[in-house]
């Protein structure tokens, strides 16, 4: 199963490597990872996406706990959430498809954010099975580029995912 | 309020070290720790000149083991600091407490491949438990206290202070705080009570109990807890490689060390028993042996420190995370003893159908190495503190070797370092300037650190080497026997050098034993002189170490002796 980690981590020197490189150490494997800044200066969100049996990912979970620049770790997948991805897909565009890709655009409530003779920059955004359907769309046209932000998510409500 | 003293890099280092009641470090100087080895020049601090970075890391290693208080090295860059890499992965996977602070190149070179640059912390992050660059002088108060306070708290680990040249030669104010809060950093120490009750339960309901105890409990100071438990349950004892010393080894409920080279009855209790409390101890697969035929029938109790180790190769029926000692004392209070006679008496009937093998039988035997390290155990004081190397020996030691108290017995055990026992044991003299200090090691790993015969000399250091001489890597020749069909490719060292002369040279006095009677004097003698003494036993060779189950078998396939 694929579980969202949402870690906060104090924004050092070396943090991020000593994230990922507990990832590849212990043998589990990223899907993605999304990080930036949170609200408190000097402490960074990161969103991780991991695939394991819950065993696994406890495992994970107090691993990360372990590096003292860690202040927080949960499991966005057990409870409700919010989670969205960004894409942009670089698709083919001739004359004669450019109304078609528009309105798969549409559809998922995408945009075109830049436009030239052969070709079009979609930006999109959802959950993965969202992602997967417009590329999947779209791919008929000829995708020549495809860029993803990773997921983020977030608790839904007023719940938030605090430091301490 | 008095006004914070300005201080350069140099000084606040050894200023922090007093300040944490350091007063011995090891170490090695360089180019980029000339500032640092400046400031010691007049420093009251005692610095142990090592032959090789990796002995200074082992002996402080050894020094913790032994103290229970950080280790401090020393080191250069580049060279200086990755020749430290294998003692700190060994301190790493024993949790040994050490602070380790090697110089860099000056700040405007870093990240330009200068001469004798090597980024330390990136190799080092996998096997410390935290670690620093120095970017600003001001940071290196703080620092230094935190790496203190994490390397001695908590699941007990290495950590690395990383410092530029330049660095060493600044100054700032210099306020110096142990109390230091981290964010990120809060162990928990007392067990969770409703967690406790629920283990007093099972232990009063429990038939066939044992206790499995590891490092944890000599890293927390259990070793009272535990007795006072064992005995007033009438519990049996079985202790891990690391945690042996934890429990006495000549009293009447200990099992001795359970798994690939456990004892018989250590392993048929792990089997048959309905409950484990397992003290510190993280199921190595050593000890385990095939992990789903690893005690079927019994409840686990899983106390640690580190929550992740709880779960991670065994389920824990009820866990725990605190410290050991706090744990166990908690529960000595609540705690009612269950009927534990039967098991007992089963436990002994295996005691004395599977005694422990003393080796070959053949009458062109020659001698045998189980026999000397009981020579070596019946000769010595109980308080004598013995540090071992890797391999054949090492199983023999832990096997027959009596240790009573904890503290006294080193050993790389996580990471299994050739290497590690005479540097730890040269660390362990300067820990216990008042007792007995013996090495043992082998042909194989004594030469993996055998220049620091210069340190012991230099050092008129009062330290017995019994080199177990096998002219082979006994362990790998071992297994070569058993699953290669005896092709023993480069495991037997047939060219070795004559260990007598070698140590001789040095200005070590040097003894050889080829018969029993000969080992006997040795030890004796050995025992009476001062300074460094090696004693070279000619032992033979085939021996193997019995018990054994084979890698990845359940533990209570147990080979006796033998061909397999």
């Amino acid at each position: 199963m694929k579980h969202v980690l949402a870690i906060l981590v104090e924004n050092k020197a070396g943090a991020l490597t000593r994230i990922s490189g507990l990832f590849s150490r212990r043998g589990f494997n990223i899907e993605n990872i999304a990080v930036g800044e949170t609200v408190t200066p000097g402490i960074a969100r990161m969103t991780i996406t991991v695939e394991g049996s819950d065993p696994v990912i406890e495992q994970v979970m107090k691993q990360l706990h372990k590096l003292v620049n860690v202040l927080k770790v949960s499991n966005l997948s057990k409870e409700p959430s919010v989670m969205r991805e960004l894409v942009l897909i670089k698709v083919r565009a001739e004359t004669g498809s450019r109304s078609d890709i528009q309105q798969i655009v549409e559809t998922f409530r995408g945009k075109v954010v830049d436009v030239s003779p052969d070709s079009m920059i979609i930006e999109v955004t959802g959950t993965e099975d969202k992602i997967e359907a417009i590329k999947m769309m779209l791919d008929h046209f000829g995708i020549r580029e495809i860029v993803r932000t990773g997921k983020v998510a977030l608790l839904r409500g007023a719940k938030i995912t605090r430091e301490a | 309020m008095m006004k914070e003293k300005m201080l350069k890099g140099s000084a606040m280092i050894l200023k922090a070290l007093e300040l944490e009641g350091v007063d011995q470090v090891f170490g090695y100087p360089g180019g980029a720790v000339l500032s640092l080895y400046n400031q010691l020049y007049d420093s009251s601090l005692k610095h142990l000149l090592v032959r090789h970075e990796q002995a200074a890391v082992h002996a402080a290693d050894g020094y913790a083991r032994v103290t229970g208080q950080p280790g401090v090295v020393f080191a250069t860059s580049g060279p200086g600091a990755t020749n430290l890499v294998t003692g700190i992965a060994t301190a790493y996977m024993d949790s040994v407490p050490l602070v380790l602070i090697t110089g860099q190149v000056a700040s405007r070179f870093i990240g330009t491949d200068a001469f004798q640059e090597a980024d330390i912390t990136g190799i080092t992050l996998p096997i410390t438990k935290h670690n620093y660059l120095v970017k600003d002088i001001k940071e290196l108060p703080f620092i230094l206290s935190e790496a203190f306070y994490l390397a001695s708290t908590g699941r007990r680990g290495p950590v690395l202070i990383d410092i530029p040249k330049d660095v060493f030669d600044q100054e700032a104010p210099f306020a110096y705080d142990q109390k230091c809060h981290i964010a990120g950093y809060n162990p928990t120490y007392s067990g969770h009570a409703g967690q406790v009750n629920r283990a007093v339960k099972e232990i009063r309901d429990a038939r066939r109990p044992v206790i499995f105890g590891g490092g944890g409990l000599i890293r927390s100071s259990a070793d009272q807890a535990l007795r006072e438990l064992a005995e007033t349950a009438k519990i049996p004892v079985i202790l891990s490689l690391m945690g042996l010393g934890a429990f006495p080894g000549d009293n009447g409920l200990f099992l001795g060390m359970p798994g690939m080279h456990g004892s018989v009855a250590a392993n048929y209790a792990l089997t048959e028993t309905d409950l484990i409390i397992a003290a510190g101890v993280r199921f190595d697969d050593r000890v385990t042996g095939k992990l789903d035929s690893f005690a079927e029938k019994a409840k686990i109790i899983h106390i640690d420190i580190d929550p992740a180790e709880i779960g991670k190769n065994v389920m824990a029926d009820i866990p725990i995370v605190g410290d050991v000692r706090l744990v166990l004392e908690d529960l000595l209070r609540k705690l009612k003893p269950g009927d534990t006679g039967k098991w007992l008496k089963q436990i002994e009937s295996w005691q004395e159908k599977y005694p422990l093998p003393l080796g070959s039988k053949k009458v062109e035997r020659g001698l045998l190495p189980q026999f000397v390290i009981r020579e070596l155990s019946r000769l010595s004081e109980p308080n004598t503190i013995v540090a071992t190397d890797v391999g054949q020996h090492q199983m023999w030691t832990a096997q027959h070797f009596i240790v009573r108290t904890p503290k006294r017995f080193l050993t790389s055990g996580g990471l299994g370092t050739m290497g590690y026992g005479f540097p730890a044991a040269i660390g362990a003299r300067f820990a216990a300037p008042e007792h007995r200090v013996l090495c043992i090691t082998g042909d194989g790993s004594f030469q993996m650190n055998i220049q620091e015969l210069a340190t012991v000399v230099n050092n008129n250091l009062d330290l017995t080497i019994a080199l177990i001489n096998n002219r082979s890597l006994g362990m790998v020749r071992q297994w070569q026997e058993f699953f290669y069909e005896k092709r023993y490719s480069h495991t037997l060292l047939a060219e070795s050098p004559d260990f007598v002369k070698v140590a001789e040279a040095y200005g070590v006095k040097a003894l050889r034993a080829v018969t029993e009677e000969e080992a006997t004097r040795a030890i004796e003698e050995a025992y009476q002189l001062k300074g460094p003494v090696l004693i070279d036993f000619v032992v033979n060779p085939g021996e193997n170490v019995y018990p054994m189950v084979a890698p990845n078998h359940p533990i209570n396939q147990i080979i006796t002796g033998g061909d397999l």
